[in-house]
């Protein structure tokens, strides 16, 4: 199996690695003891892009009590409480699979837990905005949707803070859902976290992942089958200025069959030392026949003293499937269309924008909450008009 | 009508770099296009007709080397790509380009925008869309669909040709634009091309390889281009003699040469 680091001056490596390599290398094994995961160097597979020096106050585990702000505005139906340690361990997708994860789940003394109800047919979205103010913040969120439920579930994050988080999303059989989680921090901010999703059977969800703003953002997000019949899209879009580093680590576990997943993420990257990480793994089991899965990774890369890091794995242990590939580009704008659209009379920084909306406006679209939408497109153009404009 | 009026290109020396070095592919182009003509280009493939048209409309692969082309006494070349557009030139291309992501409708309007200087008012540029769409066979929603994004190669093709009747510049020069398509889809194609021409005071230099496009479209001039330089200048007739004999006459001289 060949994987593949495109860097962001257009060269391309191939590597060797991944097929054979040991699923428990790439995945560190689950586990709600803080000692299975120890404070990593930096050498470690799942920690070799991090600038681990930059994200050490989510690795220390220093306690603390502080809280970000929480607004929440949920249709009727919709609950929430508060859950102690042991009972989140219970409820949630998945175990901790990294340091950051489980001194959340430690140290944020409990969960809370947001349940949709089986059967709720939502009219508005379920909204939670989490405001930091500057503090250190463990955080532990669990979404339990019911079975045949239709439900949007939108988390935004902003403001100031080094968070680390633990979310499960648990979907029901047959419930269609579309998960929204909006990273658009100040500038300043260390966001680290597992974000695990157990789809049920013949179950629909959609997550789409926007990271925009923060000093560090890395979010791994893990994906299981409850049961046959399970159908998952994710999809990113991630907008990387001069110092950011932003990370997001797919964990695609076809562990049930005839289940389906598409992982397309995108982003742009502008200004020095802007670094972006796109790792796409997708594990195919032996028990996973007629599964079919895709994961596409795209980076455009605005302006020089730019890296872009993609690595999709592809692991299959049964050739009894439909389908299964990805693709990861990553380039500069490409010169035949700022032609095209230039011949047209249309300026060259004009040409350059529709081209960032037009490689955005697909993910954005996927989103399904048109005022959401409308300011995400906003927030895109603002970041556009730091290089575009030059 | 003053000397200058529409399309006058002299001494055009166009390079490319290529691997092997740089190569000169125009090699010292004459032509004058007087508004309210049309003028067919016709040459072999490799003749360099398709960079003529690219270095016209200021593509950054070619580079002039020297000569100048002016439109309605406006030097092109020292111009921008965007400039050139906006002084009036449009070029519909051999090999239309996908732009993902953006509509037709956002991609029309804002050229129409930028090209005017204002915002068309919604209503009846709506209206104007769709008018255009209609007459060029394309349904209402074609204009909601990626630009050039997994359309067919007629579909490209009529699509440059709603840009062309939607933007309405001074001048085109359109690049194989018969080149793919269908009886039905040529027909409709050169319709578009005529009642853009008809307006009389418009300049089209249309570039081909085959005759049968002149079969809809009435040329009032005919160059033969060989060898990045035009070789013959006719009439109509000239066209029809290449229908008969093709190019190899032309071509044997140039290599004798």
């Amino acid at each position: 199996m060949t994987a593949t680091i495109v860097k962001a001056d257009g060269s391309a490596r191939n590597l060797q690695e991944a097929v054979e390599a040991v699923e428990s290398h790439l995945h560190p094994k689950p586990s709600w003891d803080v000692a299975d995961h120890p404070v990593p160097t930096g050498r470690e597979e799942i920690w070799r892009f991090t600038p681990v020096s930059r994200i050490k106050g989510l690795l220390d585990a220093t306690p603390s009590d502080a809280h970000l702000a929480w607004e929440e505005s949920f249709p009727a139906g919709v609950t929430s409480r508060a859950l102690s340690e042991q009972e989140a361990r219970e409820v949630s997708a998945e175990a901790p699979v990294d340091r950051v994860s489980v001194l959340a789940a430690a140290l944020s003394g409990g969960a809370q837990l947001i349940d949709v109800p089986a059967e709720a047919e939502l009219d508005a979205p379920v909204s939670i905005v989490l405001r930091g103010t500057g503090q250190l913040v463990w955080g532990h969120i669990i979404v339990r949707i019911g079975h045949h439920a239709r439900a949007t579930v939108v988390i935004r994050h902003e403001g100031s803070a080094t968070y680390g988080a633990k979310l499960d999303v648990l979907v029901g059989e047959g419930a269609v859902v579309n998960f929204v989680t909006i990273q658009d921090w100040a500038d300043d901010t260390v966001h680290g976290g597992q974000t695990s999703v157990l789809v049920g059977r013949d179950a629909q969800l959609r997550t789409v992942t926007v990271s925009l703003g923060g000093s560090l953002v890395r979010l791994t997000e893990t994906s299981r089958f409850a049961g046959p019949g399970g159908s998952l899209e994710q999809f990113g879009l991630y907008f990387v200025d001069a110092g950011q580093h932003i990370e997001h680590r797919l964990f695609v576990d076809h562990d049930a069959p005839q289940t389906h997943s598409k992982v397309d993420y995108r982003g742009a990257l502008q200004g020095a030392g802007a670094h972006s990480v796109w790792v796409g793994d997708v594990l195919i089991r032996k028990v996973a026949e007629r599964i079919s899965t895709y994961e596409a990774n795209k980076n455009l890369v605005l302006t020089e003293g730019c890296r872009a890091d993609s690595v999709p794995n592809l692991e299959i242990q049964t050739g009894q499937i439909e389908g299964a590939g990805h693709s990861s580009t990553t380039g500069r704008f490409d010169d035949e269309q700022l032609f095209y659209l230039q011949s047209r009379g249309i300026t060259p920084k004009e040409a350059r924008r529709l081209v960032v909306r037009g490689f955005f406006s697909a993910i954005i679209a996927k989103i399904g909450v048109p005022e959401l939408e409308q300011r995400l497109m906003t927030a895109i153009e603002a970041e556009l008009t730091k290089s575009v404009a030059e | 009508m003053a000397l200058n009026q529409g399309l006058v290109i002299n001494g055009l020396h166009v390079t490319v770099e290529t691997e092997a070095g740089t190569k000169e592919i125009l090699k010292g182009v004459d032509l004058t296009v007087r508004e309210g003509e049309i003028h067919a280009i016709m040459g072999p493939n490799g003749s360099g007709k398709s960079t003529l048209a690219y270095s016209i409309a200021g593509h950054p692969k070619y580079k002039i080397t020297s000569g100048s082309v002016t439109l309605d006494g406006v030097e092109l070349t020292t111009l921008s790509v965007d400039a050139r557009a906006r002084a009036g030139m449009f070029l519909a291309m051999q090999y239309p380009v996908e732009v993902p992501g953006v509509s037709v409708a956002n991609f029309l309007r804002t050229a129409k925008t930028a090209l005017s200087g204002e915002a068309p008012k919604v209503r009846t540029w709506i209206k104007e869309v769709n008018e255009s769409l209609a007459r060029l066979d394309l349904d209402h929603e074609f204009s909601a669909r990626s630009v050039n994004e997994g359309f067919s190669g007629g579909e490209k093709k009529r699509h440059e040709i709603v840009q062309l009747e939607l933007l309405n510049p001074k001048f085109a020069v359109l690049d194989e634009t018969d080149s793919g398509l269908d009886i039905d889809a040529l027909r409709i194609v050169s319709e578009g091309v005529n009642r853009y021409a008809a307006q009389g005071d418009r300049g089209v230099l249309l570039i081909t390889h085959y005759t049968r496009i002149l079969r809809y479209i009435n040329p009032d001039f005919v160059h033969v281009f060989v060898d990045g330089h035009i070789v013959e200048e006719g009439g109509r007739e000239l066209a029809d003699e290449l229908e008969a004999s093709g190019y190899e006459k032309y071509t044997k001289v140039a290599t004798q040469a």
